[in-house]
């Protein structure tokens, strides 16, 4: 708190930061393709029919759901190391690195979001625009490739930008797995300077322009997607005539 | 970028606000608020009905009746303590505070209440089980190399050392292990225990009164220490209490009562009720 | 110790704190979303308004208060406030400090945030209304404000609740970071307790297990909610 905007300080710290960049993207890139596929996995299971299946995908995002992420990382990473059976077996090459086990945490919970909003999405195609294909002869996968995904997709991506966007501030806590990753950096850098608020503020800057392009970038493909439905703003129709 | 420049001049205006809010007055002190982690047993613990204890609160409460004053011990997060006591929430820090030069930039301390020593700790059936030194006490002045630290450095060749993050001790553990092992920092002590546990680390470096605690569980049995207990002022003066700044008479206050509950005996009566070994500085 | 009396209600046992966090989270996140529904109704207005520097500055909001880690904004809140407040107290000669107390900083802040997130909710909820139901209203000569308390309102809300829920569940899990400020909300009492027993996966575990039951007891408001609020709706569903 030197009550002077302290240039050379926060360019100092900017460059520490940026110096760890790559392992936050590296996370973050990592754990949202697991967690992508294994959600398409539960989406299916959910939409399948099969009683068994739906029921345990049901549990799966009851659990990562609604429980805090920093429990789930330290229970998979402290915990299951604790088993002599886990440090055995042919899983502990992976299990035992702190990087993997922050992706596989991250995948994980990141999963469960996923797939209640692939769900959502899928239920949102319309029963007509189905029969009308059908009507057409489609079916089978030419069906969901042709009518069923590009519609879902659509409607997916918002809620799915918005998950991205959680999953790369979520990438901070890898920090408590011994992941050298920017908050953990910040953090340590505080604790060498006791500058809490501006360094917090550069983190929070670098965080931000990562978010940005990311909504920006998913934004873009849903411009795309819905070439055929644009139109102005509707509140200016209907309230403000 | 517009954003991001509107968010940062937005959030400096309040920083500087912040810095500028605290002033330096001569307060008559009659009573003062007193922060601690409650969760770092055994100096400060939290019992299940909620009450603070641990050596630290029953050092502070002796002190404090000394000087005659009323001390409210509230508790709260560490990694907030220190800013918060520069914002003025709270008057004292009373967390196994060590002085280090980087603290004494932005906070007062009084004189060190207890200086403990530091070890290594390994598996006691592994082969770093008896590293040179071990059983033995030296104390360092500083972090220059000497032959006890060479012997360790060729025991501890391409092994992996869990530390915690931000104390002084992981200053020491780089300074002179980083060119020979790995080096892992965690956010907590116990945590460093449990991947030391788990094999994923070799060896763990930490407060001896604090695995003196942890050699308790059960689930730790496989451990012990390893090499020498290694003292002085490597580790700087020791434990404090932490204080703003501007409140020198606070300090004045602090330390006559410290000297005093040293004097008398006081504090290693309760260094060795909770620690079972002499931490007086 | 065995887990029974650690986790009992006995003199030994942290069940009575446990369930004071769990107490306070609920409070705490419970202030929290009627703060961000304020916030968030602001913010969807502005984004959907025909006015430019409206939509920039719905926008802003949501960008910032969604791309900044929550951490900050909690920080920022607990010490921003308390100086901006010890400013305010000299300006009126009221020498010291003014503290923020750390429950309404941790609510305000996780609830500004929620905002962002219900903002997003609120807009979308708007936008699936069906435009031909609104034209139908002003043709039988609804007034502006009718319009939107009979048509608006009942749809909008219909279509929000699911995602109201998802926000209420990270609100929920943002509360925990009021940790840091020593809120003695779940998380931060189970940090205590794994820090003053040394039990960590113990308490770790009994968070867990708390947290699970309230997205049980949430995830059954919900589901009533939306009974309730489809009433009228049901005909498509059938």
């Amino acid at each position: 708190m030197t009550g002077m905007l302290d240039l050379p300080f926060l360019l100092d710290v900017m460059g520490r930061l940026l110096a760890v960049l790559p392992m936050t993207l590296a996370l973050f890139i990592l754990s949202i393709s697991l967690g992508a596929v294994l959600a398409l996995t539960l989406t299916w299971m959910r939409v399948s029919g099969i009683g068994i299946l739906d029921r345990v995908a049901r549990a799966y995002v009851f659990v990562f759901r609604g429980s805090p992420l920093l429990v789930q990382m330290f229970l998979i990473y402290y915990g299951l190391g604790q088993f002599p059976a886990v440090r055995h077996s042919v899983a502990w090459p992976v299990l035992r690195e702190p990087f993997a086990c922050a992706v596989i945490s991250l995948g994980l919970c990141t999963a469960a979001y996923s797939a209640e909003i692939f769900r959502g999405a899928l239920l949102a195609v319309g029963d007509r625009e189905v029969e009308a294909a059908r009507a057409c002869g489609m079916s089978g996968f030419l069906l969901f490739r042709r009518i069923i995904f590009p519609i879902a997709l659509r409607a997916a991506l918002p809620a799915y930008s918005t998950e991205m966007i959680l999953m790369v501030k979520s990438t901070s806590l890898a920090s408590i797995l011994t992941v050298s990753e920017m908050t953990g950096v910040a953090q340590k850098l505080i604790a060498q300077t006791y500058r809490t608020m501006e360094i917090f503020l550069c983190a929070a800057l670098i965080y931000l322009a990562i978010n940005f392009v990311v909504a920006r970038l998913v934004g873009l493909l849903e411009y795309r997607l819905s070439r055929h439905s644009r139109r102005a703003p509707v509140l200016a129709q209907v309230l403000h005539e | 970028m517009m954003i991001a420049r509107a968010l940062a001049s937005a959030l400096l205006s309040a920083t500087l606000i912040a810095g500028a809010a605290v002033s330096a007055e001569a307060k008559d002190w009659k009573s003062v608020t007193v922060v601690t982690e409650g969760a770092y047993e055994p100096w400060n613990l939290t019992n299940s009905d909620g009450t603070v204890g641990g050596f630290e609160p029953e050092l502070l409460k002796d002190l404090c009746g000394r000087m005659k004053i009323e001390c409210k011990v509230v508790t709260s997060d560490f990694d907030s303590a220190i800013p918060s006591l520069v914002a003025g929430k709270y008057d004292v820090i009373m967390d196994a505070l060590s002085i280090t030069d980087d603290r004494k930039k932005v906070i007062a301390f009084t004189d060190p209440y207890a200086a403990t020593p530091a070890v290594f700790v390994a598996d006691k059936t592994g082969p770093l089980a008896k590293a040179p030194g071990t059983d033995t006490t030296i104390k360092l002045d500083t972090d220059a190399r000497t032959p006890t630290m060479d012997d360790l450095r060729k025991a501890f060749k391409g092994k992996t050392i869990g530390i915690q993050s931000a104390t002084v001790y992981s200053t020491f553990v780089t300074n002179n292990f980083k060119d020979v092992a790995t080096i892992r920092e965690y956010k907590t002590s116990p945590e460093h225990d449990l991947d030391l546990a788990a094999g994923r680390i070799d060896l763990a470096f930490d407060d001896a009164t604090y695995f003196t605690a942890a050699f308790a569980k059960a689930e730790n049995k496989d451990l012990g220490y390893t090499g020498p207990q290694i003292g002085g002022l490597v580790w700087g003066p020791g434990e404090a209490f932490g204080i703003r700044q501007g409140d020198a008479d606070l300090v004045a206050m602090f330390n006559k009562a410290i000297a005093e509950a040293k004097q008398d005996g006081t504090i290693q009566k309760l260094s060795m009720k909770w620690f079972k070994l002499n931490v007086v500085p | 110790m065995t887990w029974l009396t650690l986790f009992g209600f006995g003199e030994k046992g942290w069940g009575g704190l446990l369930v004071i966090g769990l107490l306070v989270t609920v409070a705490v996140t419970g202030c929290a979303l009627l703060i961000g529904a304020v916030f968030g109704a602001l913010a969807a207005w502005a984004k959907l308004s025909p006015k430019i520097w409206a939509r920039v500055a719905g926008d802003l909001y949501t960008t910032v208060f969604r791309g900044v880690p929550e951490l900050l904004i909690i920080f920022l809140f607990y010490f921003g406030g308390s100086s901006a407040l010890s400013s305010l107290g000299h300006l009126f000669g009221r020498e010291g400090f003014i503290g923020v107390p750390t429950f309404l900083a941790g609510a305000l802040a996780v609830g500004v945030i929620s905002g962002a997130y219900q903002a997003e909710v609120f807009r979308a909820a708007f936008r699936a209304v069906n435009r031909g139901e609104i034209e139908a209203a002003r043709a039988v000569g609804m007034p502006l404000l009718l319009r939107f308390r009979r048509i608006i309102v009942p749809q909008v809300l219909r279509f929000a609740i699911p995602g109201l829920g998802n926000v209420w569940q990270l609100s929920l899990k943002d509360s925990a970071l009021v940790s840091v400020t020593g809120l003695a909300e779940l998380m931060r009492t189970a940090q205590m307790g794994a820090g003053s027993t040394r039990e960590y996966f113990g308490f770790y575990i009994a968070a867990a297990a708390l947290y699970l039951v309230l997205t049980a007891l949430s995830n059954r408001v919900v589901d009533l909610a939306e009974a309730r609020v489809g009433r009228s709706f049901r005909r498509r569903l059938a």
